[in-house]
């Protein structure tokens, strides 16, 4: 069964080799992961060595080798968002649910993640919880629009007040 | 050839129904524009009210946003700013019944150039002409402004040497940070030997503090990709990529769009207009590297490899993709193409300085009070970007420094602000023009926490594969760290300048070449802060922990116990309606005591 969605993804790109990093892409997307069984398949089908995929996949950030949490948190750490307190926010998310940046929590209610820039600077600081903008967060509101996630799909709807 | 003066949104468009056009570049739709844009279409069909409500890209106004721009024939345009879903019902219904619009709300009047604020007054726009004003997503908007015209005035009266001619004489410069001259750069790649040639847009915009290729790409994709088929036939190119950041979603959802309008209209494909020149351009979504920023490990990662960049020569114009005769250049040279094919060198020649033409956009941001996303004449001076279009620093502080060029780039002081925005000027100071991220700096920064926020950036960014850079970026982040947790010691000033030399001589690409700029310009202009940190044990910007202390100041305190309830380490004591009191043996300095205090009472001691 599982092949046949990796043979889906090789097929959309022709088996082409060169294609390797959008098939890795479309198969996180699918997973939100990159399986290691998956990975396998990939190798032998496209007749490229498994450590060359591994080579790929630990040097660009976007690629997980694990599972992440059921929510995203994504903090923006561009130079805007990192003067305007970012940094100082994300120690205290880090204290409070004991994880590391990039890490997620044992519960695995959710992955925080770092980006280096989402590029709306204007509003910073940033914060993307799964895929919904929060502008102009303070340590405050992040550790309590975080709070108000649970182990279900979230709706996102809290409101923050906007930065400038 | 249409009237294009220096003034270009002044011009006047023939508008028939009144269009309401809603801000929906990433910014504004972080700041809500989606529920503005989905109230108004829900408010304005069940209410039957005869208007066209629209959606465009960035307008630029970031400190304004959500923005709606109401354009009718009579009133002209006006632009609306910090509009939300709650406020626009009785917004339409005022205008719909008076024609008129609460003040408050207005950010431009119907000129722009009369707008109030100034943010529009001194701009120049080029590239940005159709950001915010036409609906992205649609290419007939597009073609009713000039669109595609450059495009077919090329191919049907022009040879590639004619286009390349064409745009040296413009005397455009590579816009992605080297400001290499483009023209040049396209007759090198049509030179090379070879058949089988590519063309390669570099959208892979990884500076932070940088927006400009995302509002680009999200507002008028269609420039892009009509830039991208002129130096296409010019060099002589069958098949081209984008090479867009993953961290922009919208922009890739615009351009694929894009792209399938091009090609169904016939200006993308087999056959171009019917001639026998053909073209294809596909999207390749970066998978977060910085590096490959730099265009030969950029080229490794579109084979599907590690992005590692490589020694040049040879140059991707003569062995690049597949090593075959590449050209890259960045997203904003493109979007010049259109206009330089269009309008003529010569008018794009007569913007910007002697060695500098055009203009260039920067993404404004930081301590300032009106960000955004700016084009101005290159020859301006950064005082006049900083105060009279970015209307000077916010809440009174004073200007500290302005970053430019990102990560590889430097910190220009108060003294510098005179310098004028070209190549040359901007490399003077230290800095670099580079893709255009524009941060502004106030008193309460530290400039020692800058350089190190930034060798932190490289540091991790670095590829890892010369030494210089990978060693000597990690040993410089050494000395910045332990400056800024007051355990600097004698000589840690002359070891950062002489690791930084030798970072920048030693390393292979431009990341390592560039890494200690950001080192380099603070020590320059700013040594007395580092001083400060390793001989005083003080951090005069306020920013690092462990040479500051949070207290509250009594005249100020009124005891309501808010930052006593929230503080998470119970630091703070003190009876209602009294002043309280932080421990410093207990405060663990994370500022939430300032951030929730309504009263001022909390300071920094520095």
């Amino acid at each position: 069964m599982k092949d046949e969605r990796i043979m889906k993804i090789i097929g959309r790109y022709e088996a082409d080799a060169g294609m390797l990093i959008p098939m890795m892409q479309d198969l996180q997307a699918e997973n939100g992961y990159l399986p290691p069984e998956q990975l396998r398949v990939l190798s032998k089908k496209l007749k490229v060595p498994l450590s060359r995929i591994y080579h790929v996949a630990t040097f660009y950030s976007s690629f997980r080798l694990a599972p992440k949490g059921q929510h995203e948190v994504t903090l923006c750490m561009g130079t805007v968002c990192y003067l305007k307190g970012a940094g100082k926010i994300s120690e205290a998310i880090c204290e409070e649910y004991s994880i590391e940046p990039g890490g997620t929590t044992s519960d695995r209610l959710f992955t925080l993640q770092a980006v280096n820039c989402v590029g709306a600077c204007a509003l910073a600081p940033v914060m993307i919880v799964d895929g919904k903008y929060f502008d102009g967060v303070s340590t405050e509101s992040a550790l309590k629009i975080i709070s108000g996630l649970s182990l279900e799909p979230a709706t996102g709807t809290a409101e923050v007040e906007a930065g400038g | 050839m249409p009237e294009k003066q220096k003034g270009v949104l002044l011009r006047k468009d023939s508008v028939k129904t009144t269009k309401l056009k809603v801000g929906l570049g990433a910014c504004g739709i972080a700041a809500g524009a989606n529920e503005v844009y989905n109230e108004l279409v829900r408010y304005v069909s069940t209410k039957k009210i005869p208007v066209m409500v629209e959606k465009t890209g960035c307008i630029g106004m970031c400190h304004n946003e959500p923005l709606v721009e109401i354009e009718s024939e009579k009133e002209g345009r006006i632009l609306l700013g910090n509009i939300t879903q709650k406020n626009i019902d009785t917004i339409i219904d005022e205008y719909m019944e008076k024609q008129t619009v609460n003040p408050k709300y207005i950010v431009a009047g119907s000129d722009y150039i009369t707008e109030h604020d100034g943010f529009f007054k001194k701009q120049v726009r080029i590239v940005l002409d159709n950001c915010g004003r036409i609906n992205p997503e649609s290419i007939d908007e597009y073609i009713e402004m000039n669109g595609y015209k450059a495009l077919h005035h090329a191919i049907k009266n022009m040879t590639p040497d004619d286009i390349i001619d064409e745009v040296k004489k413009s005397g455009l410069r590579g816009r992605g940070g080297a400001g290499f001259h483009t023209g040049s750069k396209w007759n090198f790649t049509k030179q090379a030997p070879g058949d089988e040639k590519y063309l390669i847009c570099n959208a892979d915009e990884g500076d932070p503090g940088a927006f400009m290729d995302r509002s680009t790409l999200e507002g008028d994709p269609h420039a892009i990709i009509e830039g991208m088929t002129i130096a296409a036939f010019a060099v002589g190119a069958k098949l081209g990529y984008i090479y867009v950041r993953a961290e922009y979603p919208l922009a890739v959802k615009r351009l694929e769009i894009a792209l399938d309008q091009a090609r169904e209209h016939g200006f993308l494909g087999s056959n171009i207009l019917k001639t026998s020149f053909s073209f294809d351009i596909r999207i390749k979504e970066g998978a977060g590297a910085f590096v490959c920023g730099e265009e030969t490990a950029l080229l490794a990662s579109l084979e599907g490899r590690r992005g590692l960049p490589r020694i040049r020569p040879p140059f991707p114009a003569t062995s690049g993709l597949w090593d075959k005769p590449t050209n890259i250049n960045n997203v904003e040279t493109y979007a010049n193409i259109p206009r330089i094919i269009l309008n003529g060198s010569e008018w794009y020649s007569s913007h910007g300085t002697e060695h500098s033409k055009g203009t260039k956009v920067f993404a404004l941001a930081g301590k300032i009070n009106k960000g955004g996303l700016i084009e101005v004449p290159m020859g301006i001076t950064l005082r006049e970007i900083v105060y009279d279009i970015g209307g000077g620093i916010k809440s009174g502080k004073r200007f500290k420094a302005v970053q430019m060029g990102g990560p590889s780039g430097g910190c220009i002081p108060e003294s510098l602000l005179d310098t004028v925005i070209d190549y040359d000027s901007v490399t003077r100071t230290g800095a670099i023009m580079g893709s255009g991220g524009m941060v502004v700096m106030d008193e309460d920064t530290c400039m020692v926490e800058v350089a190190r926020f930034f060798l932190d950036f490289t540091q991790q960014e670095s590829c890892g594969k010369c030494t210089f850079c990978r060693i000597g970026t990690k040993r410089m982040l050494e000395i910045l760290e332990r400056i800024t947790r007051g355990e600097g010691v004698k000589n840690d000033i002359e070891h950062l300048e002489q690791l930084a030399l030798g970072v920048k001589s030693g390393s292979l690409c431009g990341l390592g070449q560039t890494a200690p700029n950001p080192v380099l310009t603070t020590l320059k202009y700013f040594r007395e802060e580092y001083e400060a940190h390793i001989n005083e044990r003080r951090c005069p910007g306020g920013q690092c922990k462990n040479l500051i202390s949070y207290i509250i100041i009594p005249d100020n305190c009124v005891g309501c116990g808010v930052c006593l309830k929230n503080c998470p380490v119970n630091a703070i004591s003190g009876e209602k309606k009294e002043p309280h009191i932080i421990n410093q043996d207990i405060c663990t300095k994370c500022g939430i005591c300032m951030d929730s205090c309504k009263f001022d009472a909390v300071d920094i001691k520095r």
